[in-house]
């Protein structure tokens, strides 16, 4: 596949690594932020090529992972509902709430649509005008910006019977709030390079600056993730703390600007809960004050629905790097993908979904 | 005397499972083979359902004949390589195909749904009818049923087969052996895409077509060139992965397999990629595995690659001396990982 096997030559790979154990002096702590990345890394085996002390910690950067419990009810509240559609990426039907997830709402009656791009809910919205079409608008930045050109087509078309669920979350803040962490055991990060394709890389600039952290924007494939630990290790290695673009062949400095616009205009930057890791202040998307009509949580009553967080499931040590899924005691035993305790074992882009699935056991050095 | 089966017992599924079923479970996944193994075997126990084979093998008159059953509910009902009716004949004779079995008759049940348009059912019914010309195989038994609007998707079809076994060996999971070689008749992947490209209105430059075609006369002729087969599986639901799992629990032996050696149709590989989907677990009917001793393998793959069916027959692995039911794949960079089922279906990621 043109654009895909380049970047999976076992050789390049094999010579990449080569590379990094000659310039690495010292042990290396990097953080690719990505889920994508994490999968990538474990399905390819890329953390058993690593010179010895060169450790890759799994970052907070699946959106299924790290959508609130209290999201996911509050999903599960409205998908039940006899009037409504409820339309969402297929990775999150089988995320569990607190009693059940939306498959089993699927299988007691609900109407729950897997859909591959937020604008086929509106268009269903559009067909159906006597049910309520639900869109589940999940993901950082990379899947923002359709979930807001699907909201602002509905106010276009004055669709009555189409809202969104919301739970968007941003990137920089997360790391921020990392790098705040009195143990935060982080050295460089692999910024993701999809969530750059649309937010370019500027806003990463005074987050380096200030915490003295190299962030390397890399891709996806094995050549692309190397490439940018690789990257990191040298800035590491000589003292630098700068922003760099590993993935150049998709990421601009300033991003995809039509992209960033309709973000602007459908959305605000809101506080949001981060499953396992807590309420981060400016670190969500939620729809503005102009398209509030759209809202899903207000239009069926669920804004006010708290749920706490079960103690049992350690995602979120995982999720900041603190622990390795394996490290978990629950983890392969009690939590499996078919009984998760929690979102991390879901998502395909999960780290302990990862580890279950390609290794079950830590790789002997 | 046979124990009276105890009627007062809860449904076997422990408590935290889920208390319906779910599309998933029908996936051909490890919640499937849970259902299984927890209600339909003890329910049903008895040691020919209990090899859990694609077809039974048993004796009647001293002459052992194979049987086997399989419901078709593919939507839509035709895509490009096929349609629900020639699936339908394809995967029981197939099922008979993977116990060494010469296919003799089909019974065929319809269950449709009232509104259905009759020419739709007879292109249906002319497909079957053509696929079973071309199977050898003669359909001498029959039901229909038809539903209200709403209770189904079109139409059902469900099968049965009773095929002659003529051959003297016991081809299961359990005949495997260390030093085994894996070997599939073609590309993988390429009846899932299909199927899934029309359903979900996904657009490519040419259409992927299904791989769905009989495999019975291949294997035949394996049989005929006195290979010495000790397991053969169609790649249907949950696809390569599914099979190497469940062959490896039923030998209790690790498969390794080369991820290099499999092959993936371009345009299959790009779909897979778009739609986040792992191809080595995506359905195939027209694909299998065989598992033969290495003494045959380059005997097998001749007799393979001279048949239409199986023109791009490989080897793509081995099994291994080491005890346990676990699949590993090496991939092109040399690092190993499990090729492990997937939990019910899989589902297109967020991003």
């Amino acid at each position: 596949m043109k654009f895909i096997d380049e970047y999976r030559d076992a050789d390049a790979v094999r010579k990449c690594a080569r590379e990094l154990a000659r310039i690495t002096t010292r042990p290396w702590r990097v953080m690719e932020v990505c889920g994508g990345q994490t999968h990538a890394i474990i399905k390819f085996g890329l953390d058993e090529l690593l010179p010895k002390g060169v450790e890759l910690i799994h970052g907070p950067g699946c959106p299924v992972c790290v959508t609130p419990l209290e999201l996911i009810d509050k999903a599960l509240q409205i998908a039940a509902r006899r009037e409504v559609v409820f339309c969402s990426f297929g990775d999150m039907l089988r995320v569990p709430g607190s009693a059940t997830d939306l498959l089993a709402v699927k299988a007691s009656g609900g109407d729950v649509r897997v859909v591959y791009s937020p604008l086929d809910a509106v268009k269903l919205a559009a067909q159906t005008p006597g049910k309520e079409v639900v869109f589940f608008g999940v993901g950082f930045e990379t899947t923002a910006p359709a979930t807001a050109m699907a909201v602002y087509q509905a106010a276009r078309k004055g669709l009555k019977n189409f809202s969104m669920l919301v739970s968007h979350v941003l990137v920089p803040p997360a790391m921020e709030a990392l790098l705040n962490s009195p143990d935060c055991r982080v050295q460089a990060f692999l910024a993701a390079g999809h969530v750059c394709c649309v937010m370019g890389y500027e806003e990463y600039i005074p987050i380096a600056a200030t915490y003295r952290v190299p962030i390397v924007v890399t891709g996806f494939e094995p050549l692309d993730i190397l490439q940018g630990v690789i990257m990191s290790v040298q800035q590491l290695e000589s003292g630098r703390a700068e922003v760099q673009n590993q993935y150049r062949r998709s990421v601009r400095r300033e991003g995809n600007r039509p992209a960033q616009q309709i973000l602007r205009e459908v959305f605000q930057v809101v506080a949001r809960k981060w499953r396992g890791i807590g309420e981060i202040p400016a670190s969500g998307l939620g729809l503005s004050d102009a398209y509030a009509a759209f809202d899903a949580e207000r239009r069926f009553g669920v804004s006010e629905l708290r749920i706490e967080e079960p103690s049992e499931c350690l995602s979120g040590l995982v999720l900041q790097g603190k622990i390795k899924p394996h490290e978990c005691p629950a983890f392969g035993a009690r939590c499996t993908p078919e009984h998760p305790f929690g979102a991390t074992m879901v998502s395909s882009e999960g780290a302990c979904a990862a580890y279950y699935r390609y290794r079950r056991a830590p790789v002997a050095n | 005397m046979q124990t009276p089966l105890d009627f007062r017992a809860s449904c076997p599924f422990p408590i935290q499972n889920y208390p319906q079923v779910l599309l998933a479970h029908g996936g051909g996944g490890r919640l499937m083979h849970q259902l299984i193994g927890k209600m339909f075997l003890p329910a049903f126990h008895n040691p020919l359902l209990d090899s859990q084979h694609d077809a039974s093998v048993f004796e009647v008159g001293g002459q052992r004949l194979a049987f086997t059953t399989d419901s078709y509910v593919v939507r839509p009902l035709f895509f490009p390589g096929g349609n629900l009716g020639s699936l339908a004949i394809h995967g029981t004779v197939n099922d008979l195909a993977m116990a060494g079995a010469r296919p003799l008759y089909l019974s065929a049940a319809f269950i449709i749904e009232e509104g259905l348009p009759m020419d739709t059912l007879w292109r249906i019914v002319t497909a079957m009818r053509q696929a079973a010309d071309a199977a050898g195989v003669a359909i001498i038994t029959g039901d229909t049923k038809v539903v209200d609007k709403g209770k189904g998707d079109n139409l059902f079809i469900n099968t049965a087969g009773v095929g002659v076994v003529e051959h003297p060996w016991r081809i299961a999971p359990q005949s495997v052996q260390p030093g085994d070689v894996v070997l599939i008749n073609g590309d993988v992947g390429r009846h899932g895409m299909a199927v899934m490209t029309v359903r979900e209105g996904l657009e490519f430059e040419s259409a992927i077509e299904s791989d769905s075609a009989p495999l019975a006369d291949v294997v035949l002729q394996l049989l005929k060139a006195r290979i010495e087969i000790h397991c053969l599986r169609d790649l249907t639901r949950g696809g390569l992965t599914s099979v190497l799992n469940e062959i490896s629990e039923g030998a209790n032996r690790v498969i390794q397999v080369e991820e290099k050696l499999v092959p993936i149709r371009e345009d299959v590989r790009a779909a897979c990629e778009i739609l986040g989907l792992d191809a080595l677990s995506v359905a195939c009917e027209g694909r299998f595995a065989a598992f033969v001793p290495e003494r045959d393998a380059g005997r097998a793959l001749e007799v393979l690659q001279a048949h239409a069916s199986s023109a791009g027959a490989c080897r793509i692995g081995r099994v291994t001396d080491q005890e346990g039911a676990k699949v590993l794949l090496r991939n092109a960079i040399g690092a190993q990982r499990i090729l492990d089922m997937f939990s019910g279906e899989q589902l297109p990621r967020i991003c």
